[in-house]
């Protein structure tokens, strides 16, 4: 069992084709996986359905792969931070499916957990149960979301072993575990790759199980809105 | 004189009651932490975090460490993380005792929306229709009009929903009102506003 590649290209080799799904942890620029993004630009593998809360920035994060047009779809809960996916989704170059945010994490979760759909409240009476199904549980109108199952799931985590076990950082972690669970493959970039045993059993994260091949790598980890507050002088 | 936007945030901040765990959204009610006092109040960021705290000191900023509105942050003894299914499983499971949010129109039946105007840029619901279906209160902190003077509380909203009958309370900057039985009701008047101004300033039906 070997999951741990040199780099991003070979962690991506055999994985990719043309017209197939991928989800990707990160929300905003906030734990995204900067390295396997770069790696899907090099490759050019396009018509690409992505799930992912956000769509990046232009010309950082997935607004990398919407500059080489190699999106065909989103499933996001917020977009438009940038001025390329308005352009291509406005003139129909690029689909968009809108999820409200708990529903897309769930979709993920309930994917890669065997769980095909689940009943939410979320978005009942609104544009979002358009064409769903309906359901009253002690009196309660939900509505019938489907679990996602991703061809491939692209991650960041701070840390892992060679087992894949990952360890998270602060609110890095967001959509990276549902996300990495829904993949058929899971590639996880992470900040260190530590000796197997170097990490406690009982703060991992996402059990290795769910990552088949990981990377080290260095991240830009880019900050969207910079707000701080100043020192109190005395 | 009406409230303002400070004012509107020190009165939603009365809302919130020792123990809670909240989630404030952004705009007017990311002010309401600035009002909470003593009290102990757990605010819940729905990327992934219980327990924000305030802005970073210049140079402190973390990457990592950023809330729903991408905003960095700090933490606080208090603090855990957790991934984003788990995040909304709190709050789809009740376990959020409020939200306090912004909207462009809220209805006397409760519905709200905050979300999108058609024919304008859209940029997506994010997590307000988990957070209105799924908390125990939801408040609604707005202007009571939109800068052409016309109500923003109407007998039916006019813009897609972000949620059916979701809005327990509106705190606008001439009062506060509660969604009831055939329509609002009256809870307070802005120091200095007549009820006479309240109501010619609301398109929905006042039952008292």
């Amino acid at each position: 069992m070997k999951k741990v590649y040199a780099n991003a290209d070979e962690a991506l080799d055999g994985l990719l084709q043309d017209g197939m799904s991928i989800a990707a942890g990160g929300f905003g620029l906030c734990g995204i996986p900067e390295l396997l993004i770069d790696a899907l630009v090099k490759s050019g593998v396009k018509d690409l359905t992505i799930a992912s809360n956000n769509c990046g920035v232009d010309g950082f994060g997935l607004g990398k792969l919407l500059d080489t047009r190699q999106i065909r779809k989103m499933i996001s809960s917020y977009v438009g931070e940038n001025a390329e996916f308005m352009r291509q989704y406005l003139s129909g170059e690029l689909e968009l499916e809108f999820n409200p945010q708990g529903t897309l994490a769930e979709r993920m979760r309930a994917g890669g957990s065997g769980i095909p759909g689940f009943y939410t409240k979320t978005g009942v009476g609104t544009v979002i149960a358009e064409g769903k199904e309906h359901k009253e549980f002690d009196g309660e109108t939900y509505i019938l979301e489907r679990g996602i199952v991703a061809d491939l799931s692209i991650v960041k985590a701070w840390k892992a072993d060679d087992t894949g076990n990952l360890v998270f950082r602060k609110t890095a972690r967001n959509f990276n575990p549902p996300a990495a669970m829904c993949g058929r493959v899971c590639v996880a970039e992470v900040e260190e790759i530590v000796p197997r045993g170097s990490l406690d059993p009982d703060h991992i994260h996402l059990p290795g199980i769910y990552v088949h091949r990981i990377i080290q790598g260095q991240h830009e980890k880019r900050i969207e809105q910079r707000t701080t507050r100043k020192k109190e002088t005395a | 004189m009406p409230w303002d936007r400070n004012q509107m945030a020190a009165r939603a901040a009365e809302e919130l009651e020792d123990g809670m765990y909240v989630n404030l959204g952004i705009g007017i009610p990311t002010l309401v932490a600035n009002y909470v006092g003593d009290k102990d109040i757990t605010l819940q960021s729905e990327n992934g975090m219980l327990g924000m705290g305030p802005f970073p000191f210049e140079g402190e900023e973390d990457p990592d460490l950023i809330n729903a509105g991408k905003q960095t942050i700090t933490e606080l003894a208090r603090t855990s993380y957790f991934d984003s299914a788990t995040s909304f499983g709190m709050i789809r499971g009740g376990k959020i005792a409020a939200a306090i949010l912004g909207a462009m129109e809220v209805a006397e039946n409760g519905d709200l929306a905050n979300w999108m105007i058609p024919g304008k840029l859209v940029k997506g619901m994010g997590g307000a229709m988990d957070l209105v279906a799924g908390v125990g209160r939801v408040i609604v902190v707005m202007d009571h009009t939109n800068k052409a003077g016309e109500s923003k509380v109407l007998k039916a909203c006019t813009l897609p929903l972000t949620g059916k009958g979701v809005v327990d309370r509106i705190i606008t900057n001439l009062g506060v009102l509660d969604v009831a039985e055939g329509g609002l009701r009256i809870v307070e008047l802005a120091e200095g506003v007549s009820e006479e101004e309240l109501r010619s300033a609301t398109e929905a039906t006042i039952v008292g």
